[in-house]
């Protein structure tokens, strides 16, 4: 069992007040906060092995390049991925658009069904968007249930065409906190089609869930560090290495090169043909010292830890007059993101009290517009919960939503 | 900077009994479309123009209780005015917002309580919403025009 107590010590940024109060943080799901040992490793960095990687024969040269190597280790260990899969991107919205141009781009032509759902993230669909012009496959996305899990009957529907090529979809909503079945709906994908390729955007579930990939049975992973304790930055996609072997680069220059000529350029092997110019290594340090971190306490002990909140948070908010929970009230099949509506007040208006209450959460569309929309709304507040959050804190939101009722006398 | 410079009483009421709340306007001469896709806001603004002045207003929305206060406090402040003076009184609250004085505040009425928002950065442009549909809407009006749909990035 995780001792959040201790856990709590480990976050600097836990201990500060915001306007006169003690700071509530609710908004892992934006991003989370950094323990010491993040902090610490990114500044031993910086102070004694900074250096360019891949190039360069000095000492520190060689020392940063084991760093940033030994971090994609860890990295990939974490999620059960092959290191030569595994690249470094600016965040998880960049990993998407390297599919996008270098897989949906090449592959996808008219008559391909490239399947989406109606609770992704803006990151999970507009990259999609903006290569479908020039290829013209089919988009369709699976649409979601009034209890925030998805139609799989549609979802069957489209897949029973046959012609799924791609099959994207995230593993746990930024919005409604839902977990997705993603390992049974990729093997009803592969089963209507052989050839179709399977995208996971773990971006929420990576940080708060034990994630393998084969288990996924995942083809390309899509996560990003600052939501798992690591800095902003940096972001992954882990992938099948025959696959993006096949892939055209994309972004061009320096690193992600094998020789250029001014009439042309081989390129580089994987995962270093993704990785064009200086990666962001002190962030890879960085997110690897937050993967210890996670693995030290254990994916499972976090999960249990958020079980526990979730079971006190979901009936809590809906003994609150006034309160709807949006999305699956069984913790089980969700995750600790928790989006919610009061009656006649708007979540700019709540997250503005709150946030005079110290609780800070957010409100707004959470880049998950399509979603939010079927909730009947522009906007929702979110409360979304981490390892470092105590049941306390819950008390502290619920006191806060009867604070704002109070004032707007609802 | 308090809550109670954000959230007068004049705000408040406003919002639990808005003036000139409509979703229609019957006749009307222009209707322009108002969305802000950060925070979801969307408003519509209808006005009839009588002998040159304002001679109907009416708003219909969804948004925050700042956004929608300010619009209704907005239909107050604008009826019966020369057109040409309603746009300046847009133009006088604008400049308060972004605290650059108050200029007309006994013709701004109750639009004068929202000053305390200018402490309040983020939610300027919620209080901002309905006036620069009025302006959009005087525009559209005097290009002769009938409609017209504005989104804030």
């Amino acid at each position: 069992m995780l001792d959040v107590e201790r856990v709590r010590k480990d976050f600097p940024l836990l201990e500060r007040q915001v306007h006169g109060r003690r700071l509530v943080y609710l908004d892992s799901a934006a991003t989370s906060q950094k323990p010491q040992s993040v902090l610490d490793a990114m500044t031993r960095y910086y102070e004694m092995t900074n250096a360019n990687v891949h190039r360069g024969v000095h000492a520190l040269a060689e020392e940063a390049t084991e760093a940033y190597e030994s971090a994609r280790n860890t990295v990939a260990r974490f999620v059960c991925a092959d290191p030569r899969g595994v690249v470094f991107t600016k965040n998880a919205t960049e990993a998407f658009n390297l599919l996008a141009y270098s897989w949906a781009r090449t592959r996808l032509g008219q008559g391909d069904i490239l399947l989406s759902t109606q609770m992704e993230h803006h990151a999970n669909l507009v990259p999609w968007q903006l290569v479908q012009p020039e290829t013209g496959f089919d988009l369709r996305y699976v649409p979601m249930t009034a209890g925030g899990l998805l139609d799989l009957d549609e979802f069957d529907a489209v897949v029973a065409t046959g012609r799924v090529k791609l099959f994207t979809v995230t593993a746990m909503s930024n919005v409604v906190g839902t977990i997705i079945p993603v390992r049974e709906l990729a093997a009803k994908v592969r089963a209507a089609n052989r050839a179709a390729v399977v995208v996971v955007d773990g971006a929420q579930s990576v940080p708060h869930l034990g994630t393998d990939m084969v288990d996924l049975d995942a083809d390309f992973l899509c996560f990003s560090g600052h939501k798992m304790l690591g800095p902003t930055g940096i972001g992954v996609l882990a992938g099948r290495p025959d696959l993006l072997e096949a892939m055209p680069p994309f972004l061009g220059g320096g690193e992600m090169i094998s020789n250029v000529t001014l009439e042309g350029t081989t390129y580089n092997e994987i995962p270093y043909k993704f990785e064009a110019g200086t990666p962001p290594i002190a962030e890879a340090v960085g997110l690897a010292a937050a993967v210890d971190y996670l693995s030290g306490l254990g994916m499972d002990a976090v999960r249990a830890h958020e079980v526990e909140l979730l079971q006190t948070c979901i009936p809590a908010l809906k003994a609150v007059e006034g309160v709807t929970v949006h999305g699956p009230t069984d913790p089980a099949r969700r995750g600790a993101a928790v989006s919610f509506a009061i009656e006649g007040l708007h979540p700019h208006d709540i997250g503005t009290i709150m946030d005079r209450e110290g609780v800070a959460v957010r409100a707004g569309h959470h880049c998950a517009k399509p979603l939010v929309r079927t909730l009947g709304s522009a906007a929702t507040t979110r409360a979304s919960f981490y390892l470092y959050n105590t049941t306390d804190e819950i008390q502290a939101l619920v006191d806060a939503i009867e604070a704002t009722k109070n004032f707007f006398k609802v | 900077m308090s809550l109670d410079d954000l959230y007068q009483e004049i705000i408040l009421d406003h919002y639990r009994s808005p003036r000139n709340r409509s979703g229609d306007l019957d006749p009307h001469d222009v209707h322009v479309h108002h969305s802000n896709p950060l925070c979801g806001d969307e408003l519509d603004l209808r006005l009839r123009v009588q002998d040159g002045t304002v001679g109907a207003v009416a708003y219909d929305g969804d948004g925050c209780s700042i956004s929608m206060a300010s619009a209704s406090a907005m239909t107050e402040a604008v009826a019966g005015r020369k057109l040409s003076d309603a746009d300046d009184l847009a133009e006088a609250f604008r400049l308060m917002m972004h605290g650059e004085g108050v200029k007309r505040e006994d013709d701004l009425l109750d639009g004068v309580a929202f000053q305390g928002v200018a402490k309040f950065p983020v939610r300027v442009k919620c209080a901002l919403l309905g006036w620069m549909a009025l302006k959009d809407a005087l525009q559209t009006y005097s290009e002769g025009e009938a409609e017209h749909r504005v989104t804030y990035d």
